[in-house]
C-alpha cells in the first residue's frame, strides 16, 4: 500500500506539488494523469525516495520513505523518466549490477534474472551494450530493471513515451499481466493509456488533484463520454483558461 | 557492504567499458616515463634511485586525475541514471564510497604498472627499495586526496569539463598552498598564523615527505583526512544537487 499525505513540494516560490493525499491499494492500477509540468514526475520522485518532500509524508508497505529509505526502496521497482540506463554496460552485466544491489543471490537470482529476461523478450541483447540498443530495448532494459526483484510497488514514469504503437502495446499487456497482485502508478499524457491499463485514474494539474475516480466514471462526466474532453475541461479550467478556447480555435479554422 | 562492493565493481569496469582506461593508463605511464628521463635526469645523476621519477607525480596527477575524477557524477547527473542508482536500495554513503574506491583503485593499477621503472632502476643498481616503497604509498595517498575532491567538484556540476577545470584549479591550489608564490601574495594579506597553517595543507609538502621514505603518522593522517572531509563533501553537494 502506498499512503500519501499532504505532501508538498516547492522550489524557491514555486510549488510544484501542492499538499496532495491519497493511497493505493494492492491490485490497484492508477493512472497519474496531467498537462506537462503538471507535478507528476515530481510526485513519483518524491514517492520513491529520489526527492525530500518539503512537507507531508510518503509510505510505501508501512516504511516512511524519508524516515526508512532502504526499507521502502527494496518494496519498489521505479522506471525513471526517459529510461535511464548506464549505457556503457551489457544488458546482462546493467542486469546483473541491479541484483548484486537488491541483493539477489543463488536460485531466486537465477529466477528472477530468467523471468524478467523471458517477460521482456531480451534473451537476443543481453550481450549487446544498452547505449547500441533501440529506444524500444532500452525500455524494455528500464522495465526489467524494475521488474528484477519482484516489487511490491511499480512506479511508472511515462512508461511508453516515444515508443511505436506495437511496442505500447506490448508495455500495456505486461502491465495488465501484473496488474492483480502488485500496485502500479503510471503517469502518462497518453489518455488511451489509462483506458487500456488503469482501473483508477487521478488527474493533477498545477500541482493539486483535480479528480479522482475510475476511467469510466470520469469519461461518464462529459456529455460525450470521451475521457479526453473531460481531461481538458478538468485541466484547462483549473488553469483559468476559458473552455471556449476550442471553440475559439475551431472557429478560427474555420475562418 | 556488498552495496559497496556492487557499485565499486560496475564502476571500476566501466573504465575498461571505453577506450578510456587504455588511453589514460597509456598517457600516464608515457608521460611519466618522460619527465622521469628528460627532466628529472633519471641516468645523468647517476643515482640508483627513483627521486626524479616521484617528483613529477604531483604535476602528472594534477590534469590526469581530474580527467580521471570529472566523469564521476557528473555524467550520472547528465545521463538521470543517478536517478536509478538513488532509488535503488543504497545509501548515498555507499555509492560515493563505491564510486570513490574504484577510481582510486584504478589509479592505482596505473601507479602499479610503472613497475618496470622499479625493475630497471634495480637492475643498474642498488637502491633503497623501502624508500621507494614509501614513494609508491605517498603516490597514491596523494592520488587518493585528488580523487576525493574531483569526485566532490565532479557532483557539483553536470558538465564534466566544468568539473575537470574546477578540480584542476582546486588541486593546483593545494599543491601550491606551502609554496613561496601563494606565502607571498597572501603574505601581507594574512596573519603568519594563517599562512602557515595554509601551508601546512599543502599536498605537496606531504607527499614530499612521504617520498623521502619516512612515513611520518602526520602525513599519513593528513592524506586520510583530507580523503575523508572532501568525501563527507561529496556526499552533501550530491543530497543537495541530486535532482537538478
Amino acid at each position: 500500500m502506498i499512503e500519501i499525505s499532504h505532501l508538498t513540494k516547492r522550489y524557491g516560490d514555486f510549488t510544484a506539488v501542492n499538499d496532495i493525499s491519497f493511497e493505493v491499494r494492492p491490485g490497484e492500477v492508477l493512472g497519474f494523469l496531467g498537462p506537462n509540468g503538471a507535478g507528476k514526475s515530481t510526485t513519483m520522485k518524491m514517492i520513491t525516495g529520489f526527492l525530500a518532500p518539503t512537507s507531508g509524508t510518503v509510505r510505501v508497505c508501512g516504511h516512511d520513505v524519508q524516515a526508512e529509505p532502504l526499507a521502502a526502496k527494496a518494496r519498489l521497482g521505479y522506471l525513471p523518466e526517459g529510461a535511464p540506463c548506464y549505457a556503457e554496460m551489457t544488458v546482462r552485466g546493467f542486469l546483473e549490477f541491479i541484483a548484486d544491489v537488491r541483493g539477489l543471490r543463488g536460485e531466486r537470482r537465477r529466477s528472477r534474472l530468467d523471468d524478467v529476461i523471458g517477460r521482456l523478450a531480451l534473451e537476443g541483447v543481453l550481450e549487446q551494450v544498452i547505449e547500441t540498443l533501440s529506444k524500444g530495448f532500452k525500455r524494455r532494459v528500464g522495465l526489467a530493471m524494475a521488474l528484477l526483484d519482484d516489487p511490491d510497488v511499480l512506479i511508472l514514469d511515462e512508461p511508453t513515451d516515444g515508443l511505436d504503437p506495437n511496442q505500447k502495446h506490448q508495455v500495456r499487456t505486461l502491465i495488465n499481466a501484473m496488474a492483480r497482485d502488485k500496485i502500479i502508478v503510471i503517469s502518462t499524457h497518453i489518455l488511451e493509456e489509462v483506458d487500456a491499463v488503469c482501473n483508477r485514474a487521478i488527474i493533477i494539474a498545477d500541482g493539486r488533484i483535480l479528480a479522482d475516480d475510475t476511467p469510466q466514471a470520469l469519461a461518464a462526466r462529459s456529455p460525450s463520454g470521451r475521457l479526453d474532453e473531460v481531461f481538458r475541461s478538468i485541466t484547462q479550467g483549473a488553469r483559468g483558461t476559458p473552455p471556449a478556447t476550442d471553440a475559439a480555435l475551431e472557429a478560427a479554422a474555420h475562418a | 557492504m556488498h552495496n559497496v562492493a556492487a557499485i565499486f565493481r560496475r564502476e571500476f569496469a566501466s573504465y575498461f567499458a571505453t577506450p578510456l582506461a587504455f588511453v589514460f593508463i597509456v598517457i600516464f605511464l608515457i608521460l611519466a616515463g618522460a619527465f622521469a628521463f628528460y627532466f628529472g635526469g633519471f641516468y645523468e645523476r647517476g643515482q640508483a634511485d627513483l627521486a626524479p621519477f616521484f617528483a613529477y607525480h604531483p604535476w602528472l596527477y594534477l590534469f590526469l586525475i581530474p580527467a580521471l575524477s570529472m566523469r564521476l557524477w557528473a555524467e550520472e547527473r547528465k545521463s538521470g541514471s543517478i536517478e536509478l542508482l538513488m532509488t535503488l536500495p543504497v545509501t548515498l554513503w555507499q555509492a560515493v564510497l563505491g564510486k570513490f574506491l574504484a577510481a582510486w583503485c584504478f589509479a592505482g593499477v596505473a601507479l602499479a604498472l610503472t613497475f618496470p621503472m622499479w625493475i630497471t632502476v634495480n637492475y643498474l643498481g642498488d637502491p633503497d627499495n623501502g624508500v621507494i616503497l614509501a614513494a609508491y604509498i605517498g603516490s597514491f595517498l596523494m592520488a587518493g586526496g585528488f580523487l576525493a575532491i574531483g569526485a566532490c567538484l565532479s557532483a557539483a556540476t553536470r558538465s564534466q569539463i566544468i568539473a575537470f577545470i574546477f578540480t584542476v584549479v582546486a588541486c593546483f591550489l593545494l599543491l601550491m598552498a606551502g609554496s613561496p608564490m601563494i606565502v607571498q601574495v597572501l603574505g601581507g594579506l594574512l596573519p603568519q598564523a594563517i599562512i602557515d597553517a595554509l601551508a601546512s595543507l599543502s599536498f605537496l609538502t606531504h607527499f614530499q615527505s612521504i617520498a623521502k621514505g619516512v612515513i611520518d603518522l602526520r602525513d599519513l593522517l593528513y592524506f586520510g583526512t583530507t580523503i575523508g572531509f572532501w568525501l563527507i563533501a561529496n556526499a552533501i553537494v550530491l543530497d543537495m544537487k541530486k535532482s537538478d
